[in-house]
């Protein structure tokens, strides 16, 4: 009944696994030892110098610094191991190389909702090729939830209002559990996802088949739906600044600090746009909360994120601006 | 007590040790009144250390807070009446003197002027509540109670906050309301002690030689003192002010 | 006397009761109620912390029925989310944290130091009161309407999302948190102010030490983990958001306030383990401490360190890369101190002369348990490793191996080794060893799959598992049912041994320590005369050379 299901050891399934089996090796290896030693010693301790009729206990040593002082540095010294070797792992999988492929996802009681910059969605399911680093780029729309993905070894929490972000790079196509690893309510155990890493030919088949509107499509029209066009247009109407080749800029801001303009400091400048503002412009942007939803926040980061020089759409007509902008002052309009 | 001085010769203290008043104030797991006094004033230093930690927790907040939202905490801060909070400070800081001298006098044995500086202190620490109670009322007419009478319109327009600031404005007032209702629980407990003291050292409860839970409440005292001092700049004087 | 053979059976004449004991020296319900006596009070909290911890069982009985099938169904969703919440509160707030301050505490810290009682026995009453209330309140809460969001409460789940009993839960376990730092105050005055003539700080024994160190984390620790809760409770109540970002909050702020108090929290039920097993096993090896002053400072080390290792359950939480950092190095300093005990405690078995009583049995599986736990600790303790088994079963196996195979066995052992000195009588020497290997053998059992299934990737607080997990829960299941019979155990042959238990003489394990002068169950003032002292602990030495021929 159970004999063909038993799991005895998650898949290696992406480079970080390989990383992090290798270290659970040496951390068994090292701690089973010190493990058996101790166990052995009370066994062989307990069995020697039983109480027998006739027997005595021997002089008693009461203690030997040198052997105190050894038994407290060298765990100082494997613990050194231990932390050097667990730490360059974590950093490695902390920060994802730059070409690396970002899948945004947000997690909500009780499901997981995907996109992938082409603009395929998925619920629950998540299709990623072989060989290609993957970032998820990850919110919750509610509480906090985990991503957790076994096999590849993946695990990042999910914040409410806040973007975390993990990635992976698969190595073996399959079929991998995706769990929410942090309790969030009733169905928290119905949170399951399925992981689908596919060949590179097998990816692509799937992505045509699923294609629609890319993000950065998506978010263009996002993008003149809010009328976000009225102020950052690219002419000498604008009363923002230009958005085109923001992404992973510098930007500097009017109080003398400066951002790198990541996926975070877009989705805060949405929704609160007044907490920082950049060096030469004014507090005039409205925010967004409440009216833009997450999905259309990952659209319009992908839009940006692809704007290039000379993209920015123009001002067709003039679109009313957005009912709690402050008015055009008149002085301004002067080129 | 000898007419030169008012401190007790060790015979008068070695009688006093003796008196069946004393000896019936010695718990029996005491080996005599001083180990016991040690222990008591032991004792209210950790209790006080925890109170620490409790209080501080509240620091904690408040101050992570206060670095993360700046604007707000500082135009919310500035709505609240630092004139009634220093002036309370100032009757704290008097009232703790006539703590202080209480436990003076209580080893002096005039009995006369402990009851007055109890009773100072007592009053004192009314005063204070009582100048508290108004100040709640006088945040209550201008709406500064988040969940139960408050405006945000208030502060995006006369403010010129944003509205997102509006719940930052909301977090910091719902720090000064916790931290100082907490801190006025404290002070009428510490009332309460303290008027505890005054009943029994007017029954003739406490000498030279018995003295402890007068020592013990002053400690208390002191401390819920030293909590306010902390309050009212966290709370009262973030961000510039201005004479009214 | 030789010493080669102990067993209190072998004595050779029968006791009589003393002629008056704490036991009778007053009597009706009452006189137990207003009691100022600490060992009554130590066995107010027994029954209090028993009923407890078998409710705490009972809970998790079911849970693990439930996991018996990869489906679940056995409860609903919710009642299953309820239940290993109910398991978790009980467990760790009116279970583990109390037990052996409140109980063996109590009961042998005035008498190790030969004072009459603790510094403020009113103190150490309402300690008790407060504990039942908070007990009182938590149960109702539990059981009337539950509570579901983990014994951990994070928000923003338990301050908006949940629909059940968060603020009543809360409202006890802030309570009995009081009782907590009434009960740390008392013990750090007394041992401060009321040690016996000669009884200077290297002369304690060490339960005295770990206690004493442990009344040190509740006094820094559970005020803020009494104000996390408050802040929890307030914004639920009134919707302000302290934690919720909606009202920009900070959901992980909980986590750090929580965890400040939390991770100090286990070295409070662990502490006063490790102080029973110093005191077990040099006596039942008839040897002295190895290395009595390192494992005096190691108690403070434990302590201290505590404090500064929080962030380690919150790697993946979204903390900085530096932090984590940070946490790491200081996790795996804290393991330091625990090594070192462990090695001492195993060093004092060289060259001695070792029975096997229950309290001996309990504590060599202590040491096993706790040393297989602690080791998993260093994998969770490193990020590489945390990063992947982070809110499985691996943690889940990790914290059991330490309280249920350390902290409870030390219970055990505890409980086990000053019965006679409580009660007055001996129990049956071959149950309580029966219960011993029954308990050692269903742990085991229980919750070595357990990690099994974390590295496997099982999440925790599943009610419902994919097929190739059943296996694995289906032995942790099993185990269980066997640790159920292990607990039960001494539960009958306890009681069993009030009334028909051989009565016990003052030192029935010829050990060394005050406690063990004074008539076995004490009188109510503990000693007839103020004991002086003038020798350290543990000097089975001395008593071997008066014997020597």
């Amino acid at each position: 009944m159970f004999a063909d299901n038993i799991i005895w050891f998650p898949q290696e399934a992406s480079t970080t696994a390989r990383d992090v089996d290798i270290f659970l090796y040496f951390l068994i290896s090292v701690c089973g030892s010190v493990g058996l030693l101790v166990a052995f010693l009370l066994i062989y301790f307990s069995i020697r110098y039983r109480r027998r009729p006739g027997h005595l206990p021997l002089p008693s040593v009461r203690t030997n610094v040198p052997l105190e002082l050894f038994w407290t540095l060298t765990p100082v010294g494997i613990f050194m191991v231990f932390f050097v070797w667990g730490a360059t792992i974590y950093f490695g999988a902390y920060r994802a190389p730059d070409d690396a492929t970002v899948i945004y996802g947000q997690g909500k009681q009780w499901m997981w909702k995907f996109q992938h910059p082409e603009g395929q969605r998925e619920i629950n399911e998540l299709h990623v090729p072989i060989g290609r680093p993957i970032k998820v780029l990850l919110t919750s729309e509610d509480v906090i939830h985990s991503f957790f993905v076994p096999d590849f070894r993946v695990h990042m929490d999910v914040l409410p209002d806040r973007y975390t972000s993990t990635w992976f790079q698969p190595t073996v196509a399959g079929t991998y559990h995706l769990f929410c690893s942090q309790y969030c309510g009733t169905n928290h155990a119905g949170m399951v996802g399925t992981v689908y890493v596919l060949k590179p030919a097998d990816y692509q088949e799937w992505l045509n088949s699923h294609s629609e509107g890319s993000l950065a499509l998506e978010g263009r029209k996002v993008f003149l739906k809010y009328r976000c066009i009225s102020c950052h247009s690219a002419d000498e109407h604008a009363r923002a600044p230009v958005l085109e080749n923001l992404y992973g800029s510098r930007v500097r801001l009017n109080n003398a600090e400066s951002v790198i303009a990541d996926e975070g400091y877009i989705r805060e400048s949405i929704l609160y746009p007044g907490a920082k503002i950049v060096a030469g412009w004014q507090n005039l942007m409205p925010s967004f909360k409440g009216q833009v939803s997450e999905e259309e926040i990952i659209e319009l980061i992908a839009f940006i994120k692809a704007l290039g020089r000379g993209q920015t759409p123009p001002r067709v007509e003039s679109y009313p601006p957005p009912v709690t902008t402050p008015p055009i002052n008149p002085t301004k309009e002067k080129p | 007590m000898s007419p030169e001085s008012a401190i007790l010769t060790p015979e008068e203290r070695a009688v006093l040790d003796q008196s069946v008043l004393v000896r019936h104030r010695l718990e029996e797991q005491f080996r005599d009144l001083d180990q016991q006094h040690e222990a008591a004033s032991l004792g209210m230093w950790i209790f006080l250390a925890t109170e620490v930690m409790f209080f501080g927790s509240l620091f904690l907040g408040l101050g992570a807070y206060r670095y993360l939202y700046e604007e707000a905490f500082e135009k919310a801060s500035i709505k609240l009446n630092w004139i009634i909070g220093g002036t309370n400070t100032v009757v704290l800081l008097v009232s703790s003197l006539f703590m202080v001298l209480a436990v003076h006098y209580v080893k002096l044995a005039r009995r006369k002027e402990l009851l007055v500086c109890l009773g100072l202190t007592a009053l004192l620490g009314l005063l204070f509540l009582a100048l508290k109670g108004l100040e709640y009322y006088l945040d209550y007419r201008d709406n500064l109670i988040p969940g139960w009478r408050f405006d945000p319109e208030e502060w995006i327009e006369k403010e010129g906050l944003r509205a997102e600031q509006v719940p930052q404005v909301e977090l910091f007032l719902m720090f000064y309301w916790i931290m100082t209702g907490l801190h006025g629980l404290h002070v009428t407990l510490g009332i309460a002690a303290v008027l505890t003291m005054l009943i029994l050292a007017w029954r003739g409860h406490f000498s030279p030689a018995y003295y402890s839970p007068v020592d013990v409440t002053a400690l208390y005292w002191h401390f819920v003192d030293t909590v306010w001092i902390f309050l009212l700049p966290m709370l009262y004087l973030l961000g510039s002010h201005t004479f009214p | 006397m030789s010493t080669a053979t102990l067993e209190p059976s072998s004595l050779p004449l029968p006791l009589e009761e003393p002629k008056e004991t704490y036991l009778n020296a007053s009597r009706g319900v009452m006189s137990w109620l207003l009691t100022k006596d600490h060992k009554r009070i130590a066995l107010l909290y027994l029954i209090t912390v028993t009923v407890m911890f078998f409710i705490g069982g009972v809970a998790i009985t079911i849970v693990r029925l439930n996991l018996m099938t990869p489906r679940g169904g056995l409860v609903e969703p919710d009642t299953y989310n309820k239940l290993f919440t109910a398991h978790g509160v009980i467990m760790v707030f009116f279970f583990l944290v109390p037990v052996v301050p409140t109980v063996l505490g109590n009961f042998c810290l005035p008498l190790m130091i030969g004072a009459k009682d603790l510094a403020f026995p009113r103190i150490n009453l309402a300690s008790w009161y407060l504990f039942v209330l908070g007990a009182a309140w938590t149960l109702f809460a539990v059981l009337a309407g539950g509570v579901d969001t983990g014994w951990t409460f994070y928000t923003p789940y338990s301050s908006k999302s949940s629909h059940y009993n968060v603020i009543p839960t809360m409202i006890g376990v802030v309570i009995s948190g009081f009782s907590s730092i009434f009960t740390g105050l008392n013990f750090i005055v007394t041992t401060h102010k009321l040690r016996a003539p000669g009884l200077y700080w290297w002369r304690l024994p060490l339960f005295v030490w770990t206690i004493y160190a442990t009344s040190f984390i509740f006094l820094l620790a559970v005020p803020v983990l009494a104000m996390a809760l408050i802040l929890v409770i307030l914004e639920r109540w009134l919707h302000i958001g302290v934690f919720d970002p909606a009202y920009g909050g900070d959901p992980l702020l909980f986590q750090h306030l929580f965890w400040f108090y939390s991770h100090p929290a286990v070295y409070i039920m662990i502490l006063p383990g490790m102080g029973i097993i110093s005191e077990v096993i040099p006596c039942f090896a008839r040897k002295p401490l190895f290395g009595y002053t390192a494992v005096a400072l190691s108690s403070f080390g434990i302590a201290t360190l505590s404090f500064i290792v929080w962030a380690h359950h919150m790697f993946v939480a979204g903390i900085s890369i530096y932090a984590a950092m940070i946490f790491s190095i200081l996790s795996y300093m804290v393991a330091v101190p625990s090594a070192i005990k462990v090695f001492n405690w195993t060093a004092t078995l060289y060259k001695g002369c070792i029975s096997f009583e229950a309290p001996m049995l309990f504590s060599l599986g202590f040491v096993a348990l706790f040393t297989a736990g602690g080791l998993t600790g260093l994998f969770l303790a490193s990020l590489g490793m945390d990063m992947h088994v982070h809110d499985t079963y691996f943690v889940i196996a990790h914290f059991h191996f330490i309280m249920v195979g350390g902290m409870v066995m030390g219970y055990m052992a505890g409980l086990h080794y000053w019965w006679p000195k409580i009660s007055g009588r001996m129990y049956s020497d071959w149950w309580s060893k029966m219960a011993a290997l029954i308990i050692f053998v269903g742990f085991f059992l229980t919750f070595l799959p357990q990690f099994l299934l974390g590295y496997a990737g099982m999440p925790r607080r599943y009610h419902r598992y994919p097929e190739e997990y059943h296996v694995w829960n289906v032995m942790s299941s099993a185990g269980a049912s066997i640790l159920a019979v292990g607990y039960a155990l001494p539960l009958f042959y306890f009681l069993y041994s009030l009334k028909y238990g051989p009565r016990a003489e003052p030192n029935p394990w010829h050990a060394t320590g005050l406690e063990w002068q004074t008539s076995s169950p004490p009188p109510k003032d503990n000693f007839a005369e103020t004991p002086v002292v003038v020798r350290g602990p543990y000097e089975y030495e001395a008593e071997k050379a008066q014997n020597e021929p």
